[in-house]
């Protein structure tokens, strides 16, 4: 059990630094390191990756007071979608067979390695220009503005398509509670790519909603049993270790070469996903 | 006169965020103590004070094992802290918005606290 206890916590370490070096959440690791590796069931693997999400999130959340790009108000509305979503997602893992969480995972891992690649390749979206607030913003307060420490400015901002970004915030939070992960990918699409919320206060956002949404699920999962305290209790540590060397070490490493070795990586371990859901490999 | 309205609900918005950040590094730093303490416990007694694959997940048995410095209703302990901090942000949140006098988002953030208290009853129903 102390082995254990002590691989957990280097995992944990692993994760978290790696996770703030190419900024994604730990559960993208964690997950098919738990499931893959070590032969874990993927409700006990979720649970623990729940808790990593937390740890990740509040660490990092910290940080990202100090610059003012957070938007609080745009916050709070969508967390009613993202964890009524998340405790929806928490009772389906609790109803599903765990293959078909592992197929899923498997899915959600290669879609993020097109993602990845997208980046790469320099695809960066440009923030949208000239957007209208629509009624529904107006009357919920949701513009804001941020400073840029880039061009040293001030920006205000507008927010559109509300209704169309509060359901995909649900679906953020659906796949955040059934999967454990903290779907940072998607809740950046509902603020950034339907709200037309530029994209600096929409990470800043999403990584406040992460743990707010993870505190939903993981809330089930803790007293359904889900989470076990000689997994999740050394990995919450060692992702709290690993998140400040990877802030740390983030000014000496190139996170695009990092980036560069890991899309393969996560590829494989996509595939390796699925077919374990499947029975082809154990 | 709204721009002035305007820079007004800025500073104390820079104001209530940073209270948020001291409650959130104190409930971090306060969760991973005591995980850290449940870990160490369990390193050097070796024993978890459960049975094997047993696990303690009410408040009434993580109670009853802290009292008994338990390894495993320690780690529980920390681990429910953990998950609280950002609930405790949502809750620091609502003090804000009063404060602001936004009624709107005083309720708004009410009800995204009402859904996480709903989420431990649900857990608890052991669904």
């Amino acid at each position: 059990m102390v082995e254990t206890t002590f691989i957990l916590l280097l995992v944990g370490i692993f994760a978290g630094s790696l996770g703030a070096l190419l900024g994604i959440g730990g559960g993208m690791i964690i997950i098919p390191i738990l499931s893959v590796m070590l032969g874990l069931p993927m409700r006990y693997a979720i649970g623990a990756s729940v808790i990593a999400v937390i740890a990740t999130s509040s660490g990092a959340t910290i940080a990202y007071l100090k610059d003012d790009l957070l938007n609080l108000r745009v916050a709070m509305f969508l967390e009613i979608a993202t964890t009524i979503g998340a405790i929806t997602g928490a009772i389906l893992t609790g109803v599903m067979d765990g293959k078909w969480l592992e197929v899923l995972f498997g899915i959600f891992l290669i879609y993020s390695t097109y993602n990845m690649i997208q980046k790469l390749r320099g695809k960066v979206k440009v923030d949208a220009t000239g957007v209208q607030d629509d009624p529904l913003a107006r009357k919920l307060k949701l513009q804001g503005s941020y400073y840029d420490q880039l061009d040293m400015q001030e920006h205000s901002y507008q927010v559109t398509h509300v209704p169309g970004g509060f359901a995909m915030m649900y679906g953020a939070g659906l796949a955040s509670g059934l999967l454990g992960i903290g779907s940072g990918v998607f809740k950046v699409i509902a603020m950034d790519t339907i709200m037309k919320m530029p994209l600096k206060p929409s990470s800043a956002t999403s990584n406040l909603m992460m743990g707010v949404t993870a505190a939903a699920s993981a809330t089930v999962y803790f007293f359904n049993g889900s989470i076990q305290p000689h997994i999740a209790g050394p990995l919450a540590i060692g992702i709290l270790i690993g998140a400040a060397i990877g802030t740390r070490l983030m000014q000496k490493i190139r996170p695009r070469l990092l980036r560069m070795i890991f899309v393969p990586i996560l590829f494989i371990m996509g595939v390796q996903m699925i077919l374990k859901g499947f029975g082809v490999m154990h | 006169m709204a721009k002035k309205q305007a820079d007004i609900t800025k500073k104390e918005m820079d104001h209530v965020e940073d209270v948020i950040g001291r409650v959130m590094q104190v409930g971090v730093i306060l969760s991973a103590i005591v995980i850290v303490l449940g870990v160490l416990m369990l390193f050097i007694t070796g024993k978890s004070g459960y049975p094997a694959g047993v696990h303690p997940d009410t408040f009434a048995a993580i109670g009853k094992g802290i009292l008994a410095f338990k390894p495993y209703a320690i780690i529980m302990l920390g681990l429910f802290l953990l998950i609280l901090t950002p609930a405790l942000r949502v809750l620091v949140s609502i003090y804000a918005f009063w404060e602001m006098h936004d009624s709107m988002y005083v309720w708004i953030t009410t009800l995204v606290m009402v859904i996480l208290i709903i989420a431990m009853v649900i857990g608890s129903a052991g669904i």
